[in-house]
Order: structure tokens, then C-alpha cells, then sequence
């Protein structure tokens, strides 16, 4: 073979093995095909292990019930009983050690995402007694005149 | 032999080795040709019943803060729809800021600032639709990675390598669902991936946790005794965009032909 050819032939062989090389170390040792082929399984499988790390913030209402009872127990005989503590008071983290107080959401908006009248049908958000955010003592916060906890209407009128 | 031709044999033998078993190590044509393996035990799937939805938007709330979005970046991972059909036979859907803040008015956000008021004497039907990533059975966004930093985990669920995702976007264009964006803190590619973290530790997710009425649900397809496998397998659900093959494994109870 000519040297013109034989050359660059030589040069391109090269770079082609020091680019595998280079894959050998830069490539993670955990990087390969799994179950589901190389169309779909092709992944470092350390990443899952890094992905089920991942912190959780949000507890859940059993978490409150040791410290919290009385709230738990006052929810519980409302129709509020449904909605999570922490859909109000944020994420529970390691709550009291870290955060050691929870923040308290009093804005009406809070309460306006179920309760701003949307006249839909076909949608849950018919059946929940709905108000005019407008009309409903604007520029008051709802829990001034409403306990969140016991939403009741009772003695209200 | 002369020295020269020496090293250039070598060379070529060297490389003439080499170079085929590497290649062979990027690809193994028995684990390519290797099909899904159905010996799983967790095949994780999601079931939105859209009439229970209130669209109170707890879920994406919930959503962002449990997944570190930022909060007020306007990317989430799951979002709700609002649909509203009028008798004069049109239809409005919105969806601002993903629904992160609930729907407290009758304005249809129109964008760009504009609203549109409708009278509720006018509406013929109207719901809320929650969306989020359909963790697809045959995952496009997937297909399309030229890197190897998005995949499927063996039960099911697609997941992102942020540390070689190198944000080319391919998966972002190449999802016909538009759940994936860029981080805008780390700027990979972000989507939803049903709580990874805490569906492996037998938890809820966030937003099926948050959720106050039951609209959402997980569960196992490959445990027969699983009451969300249950429904799919004996309800009447649907799912989003059928037509493209990618087998979504997020089933809706109560869509409508406007809901893509
Ligand atoms: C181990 C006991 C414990 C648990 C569990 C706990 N808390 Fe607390 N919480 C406390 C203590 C102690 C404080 C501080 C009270 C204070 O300083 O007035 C507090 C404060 C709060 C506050 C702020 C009260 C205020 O007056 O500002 C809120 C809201 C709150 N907790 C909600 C929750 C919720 C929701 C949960 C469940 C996700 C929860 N807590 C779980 C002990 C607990
Ligand atoms: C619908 C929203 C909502 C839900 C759900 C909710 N809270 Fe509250 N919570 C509030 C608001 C608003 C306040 C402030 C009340 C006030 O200022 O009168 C508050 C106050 C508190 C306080 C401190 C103030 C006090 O009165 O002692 C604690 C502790 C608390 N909530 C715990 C809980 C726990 C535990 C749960 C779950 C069982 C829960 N909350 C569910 C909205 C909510
Ligand atoms: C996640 C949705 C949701 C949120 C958020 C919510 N509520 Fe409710 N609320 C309900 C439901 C559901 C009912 C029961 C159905 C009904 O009676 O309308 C209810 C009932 C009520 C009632 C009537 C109680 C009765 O005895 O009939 C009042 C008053 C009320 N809520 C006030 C509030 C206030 C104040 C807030 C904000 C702190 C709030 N709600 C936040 C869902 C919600
Ligand atoms: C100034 C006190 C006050 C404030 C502030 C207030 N309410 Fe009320 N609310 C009442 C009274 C009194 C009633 C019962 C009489 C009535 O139906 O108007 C009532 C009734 C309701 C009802 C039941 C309506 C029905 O049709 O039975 C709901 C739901 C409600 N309020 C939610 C809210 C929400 C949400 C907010 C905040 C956006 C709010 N309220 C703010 C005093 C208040």
C-alpha cells in the first residue's frame, strides 16, 4: 500500500483507539444494558440508587398525630377531614427538629381553590359549596370568621 | 525486519485486535436483540378519575415542593387542565401556571394577560384534567436519547441521569405529551417520575397524597389484587394520544375528545 494511504489510515486507527481508550476511563464501570435492552435499559445503573436517595419532605397526616392530637381530632369530625395537614402547612421535613415550627398558609386563596364557586358540571368542584370571592367579605382572611379545622357554619349567621 | 516496518505491523496488529473486541463491548448484539423482561414483580401505573377533580391544584403544589422545582418557575411536573365547553358549541382550555395556585375564577386565561370571562349560564360542560408523565411502555423520549441518560428502570418507571444528561433537548421535542422541560437549576432534562423516591419506599406520591379527593391513584399492574389494577382491568379508562404507539401507562377514568 501507497504511504499517502497508509498514513492518514494510521492516524484515523489511532484516534479511533484513544477515543476507546478514553471511554474506558471516562465511561462509569456501572454503565451498561438491562432488562430492557438497549433501546430502553441503556443506563448507569448507580442512578437509581441516587434517585430512590432522594429526600422526602412530605409526611403525611400520621406523622402530626402524636403532637398535633387535638387537631387531628378536630379535622376528623369535618368535611376538611379529607385534606392533608401539610396541603396547608407545607412540607413536614423533620419537623419539630428541623424546621422547628411549620408555616401556617391563612391566605384566601388557600381556600379559594376549592371554594370560589365554579359552577361545573361533570366536576367534583360542583358539589362543594362554592362562594363569590368577590362578594364573600373580600379583603378579610376566611379563617378570621371560619376555623379550618372545624369548618362549621353553625352559630356563623 | 526493519525497525520502522516493525512498529507499523505492530501497530496494525495492535489496533486489528483491539478495536473489534472494544466495539464489541458497546454493543453486544445478544443484549440488543433482548426483549422486555417480564419476570418483574412492579410494573408501576397511575389511574386520574377527572370527575372527581376539583382542580384545587394541592397536587402541584405539593408536586414542586417535594421535587425541588422551583417554585415559582413556570415548569412543573404534573399540571391540571381546565376544560369548559360552551353551548355555542366552542371550547376553552387553560391552564395557568400549571394550576399550581387552583382555579379561583371563571376567567379562562387566555395568555399574554387577556382573560375571558364566561357566563356560567353558557357552559355545556366543563372539568378539570390532570396531567402528568405517562411513563410509557414504549418511551420515545428514550429512544431519542443519544447519550444513555434517560431510560427505564426494570419496573416501569422513566428516570433521568442528571449527571450525563448533556441537555440537547432531543427528549423535550421528542415527548408527544410535553411533560419534559429543563431544570432550571441544574438545566437537564426534568420530567415527572412518579415519586421514585417514595413509591420505592412504599409511599404515595406527593400529589396522589396531596390530593383530597381520590382523583389520583398508583398502584402495581403486575399485583392482580391491586385496586387501581383492578379498575383498569374491569372499567371502562382511556389513555392520552393512543395513536402514537407509546403504550402510556397513566389511565384516565372520564376523558373527552378534546383531551390530548
Ligand atoms: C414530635 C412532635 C411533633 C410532630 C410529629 C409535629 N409537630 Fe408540629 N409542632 C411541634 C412543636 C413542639 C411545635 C412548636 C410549638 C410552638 O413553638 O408553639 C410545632 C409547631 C407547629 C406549627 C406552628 C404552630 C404555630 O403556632 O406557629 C404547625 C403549623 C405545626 N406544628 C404543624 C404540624 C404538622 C402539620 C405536623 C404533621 C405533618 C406536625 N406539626 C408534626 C411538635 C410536633
Ligand atoms: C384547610 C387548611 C388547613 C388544614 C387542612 C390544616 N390546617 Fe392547621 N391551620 C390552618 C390555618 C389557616 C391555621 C391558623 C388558624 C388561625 O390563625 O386561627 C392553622 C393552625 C394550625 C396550628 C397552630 C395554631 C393553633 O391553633 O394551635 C397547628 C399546630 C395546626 N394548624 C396543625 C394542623 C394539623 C396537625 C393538621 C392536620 C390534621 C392541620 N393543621 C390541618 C389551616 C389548616
Ligand atoms: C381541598 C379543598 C378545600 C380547601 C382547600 C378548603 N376547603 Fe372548606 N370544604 C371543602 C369540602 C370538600 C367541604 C365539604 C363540602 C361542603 O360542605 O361544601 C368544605 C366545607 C367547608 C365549609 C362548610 C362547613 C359546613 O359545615 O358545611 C366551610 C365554611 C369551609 N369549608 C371553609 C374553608 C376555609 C375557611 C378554608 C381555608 C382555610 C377551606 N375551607 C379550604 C374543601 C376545601
Ligand atoms: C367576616 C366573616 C367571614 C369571612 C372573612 C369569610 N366568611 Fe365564609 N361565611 C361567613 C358566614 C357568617 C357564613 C354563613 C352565612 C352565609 O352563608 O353567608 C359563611 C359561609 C361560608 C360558606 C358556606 C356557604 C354556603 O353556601 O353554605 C363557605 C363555603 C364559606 N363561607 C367560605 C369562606 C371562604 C373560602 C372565605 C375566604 C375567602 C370566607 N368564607 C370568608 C363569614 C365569613
Amino acid at each position: 500500500m501507497k504511504n499517502h494511504v497508509f498514513r492518514p489510515l494510521m492516524v484515523v486507527l489511532g484516534l479511533i483507539g484513544l477515543v476507546l481508550i478514553f471511554r474506558l476511563f471516562y465511561v462509569p464501570k456501572d454503565f451498561s444494558s438491562h432488562e430492557n435492552g438497549y433501546m430502553y435499559g441503556w443506563y448507569r445503573t448507580g442512578n437509581i440508587e441516587e434517585w430512590k436517595a432522594f429526600k422526602v419532605k412530605y409526611q403525611g397526616a400520621e406523622y402530626c398525630k402524636d403532637c398535633h392530637a387535638d387537631k387531628l381530632e378536630s379535622i376528623s369530625q369535618s368535611p376538611h377531614m379529607i385534606i392533608q395537614c401539610e396541603n396547608c402547612h407545607g412540607p413536614a421535613f423533620e419537623h419539630p427538629s428541623d424546621p422547628e415550627k411549620l408555616p401556617i398558609d391563612r391566605s384566601r386563596g388557600q381556600c379559594l381553590r376549592c371554594h370560589a364557586k365554579l359552577a361545573y358540571p361533570s366536576s367534583g368542584r360542583a358539589s362543594i359549596r362554592g362562594i363569590d370571592p368577590e362578594q364573600h367579605n373580600a379583603g378579610t382572611e376566611c379563617v378570621s370568621c371560619h376555623n379550618p379545622h372545624k369548618p362549621s357554619l353553625e352559630g356563623l349567621k | 525486519m526493519k525497525r520502522r516496518e516493525f512498529l507499523k505491523k505492530a501497530a496494525i496488529g495492535v489496533a486489528g485486535i483491539t478495536l473489534p473486541l472494544a466495539a464489541l463491548e458497546i454493543v453486544n448484539p445478544r443484549k440488543m436483540f433482548a426483549g422486555k423482561d417480564d419476570g418483574a414483580k412492579v410494573r408501576w401505573v397511575f389511574l386520574v378519575d377527572t370527575y372527581k377533580c376539583v382542580g384545587c391544584g394541592l397536587c402541584v403544589k405539593a408536586c414542586k415542593n417535594e421535587n425541588e422545582i422551583p417554585y415559582d418557575a413556570n415548569v412543573t411536573r404534573t399540571w391540571v387542565e381546565r376544560y369548559v365547553f360552551t353551548k355555542d358549541g366552542k371550547f376553552h382550555a387553560d391552564t395557568p401556571k400549571g394550576a399550581r395556585d387552583g382555579f379561583i375564577t371563571s376567567k379562562i386565561d387566555l395568555g399574554q394577560g387577556k382573560y375571558e370571562d364566561i357566563k356560567s349560564e353558557d357552559i355545556q360542560k366543563a372539568f378539570f384534567v390532570p396531567k402528568l408523565c405517562n411513563q410509557c411502555e414504549n418511551p420515545p423520549c428514550v429512544q431519542v436519547c443519544p447519550v444513555g441518560a434517560t431510560y427505564q428502570t426494570p419496573d416501569g418507571v422513566v428516570l433521568v441521569d442528571r449527571s450525563w444528561c448533556i441537555g440537547c433537548g432531543y427528549c423535550i421535542m421528542g415527548c408527544p405529551y410535553g411533560v419534559r422541560f429543563f431544570h432550571p437549576k441544574y438545566h437537564t432534562a426534568e420530567k415527572c417520575n412518579f415519586c421514585y423516591h417514595r413509591i420505592t419506599k412504599g409511599l404515595k406520591t406527593a400529589c396522589v397524597q396531596a390530593c383530597p379527593f381520590g382523583a389520583r391513584q398508583i398502584g402495581n399492574m403486575k399485583d392482580p389484587k391491586d385496586p387501581v389494577t383492578k379498575i383498569i382491568m374491569t372499567e371502562r379508562v382511556g389513555i392520552l394520544k393512543e395513536e402514537y404507539g407509546t403504550k402510556p401507562q397513566v389511565f384516565y377514568i372520564g376523558l373527552d375528545r378534546e383531551v390530548k
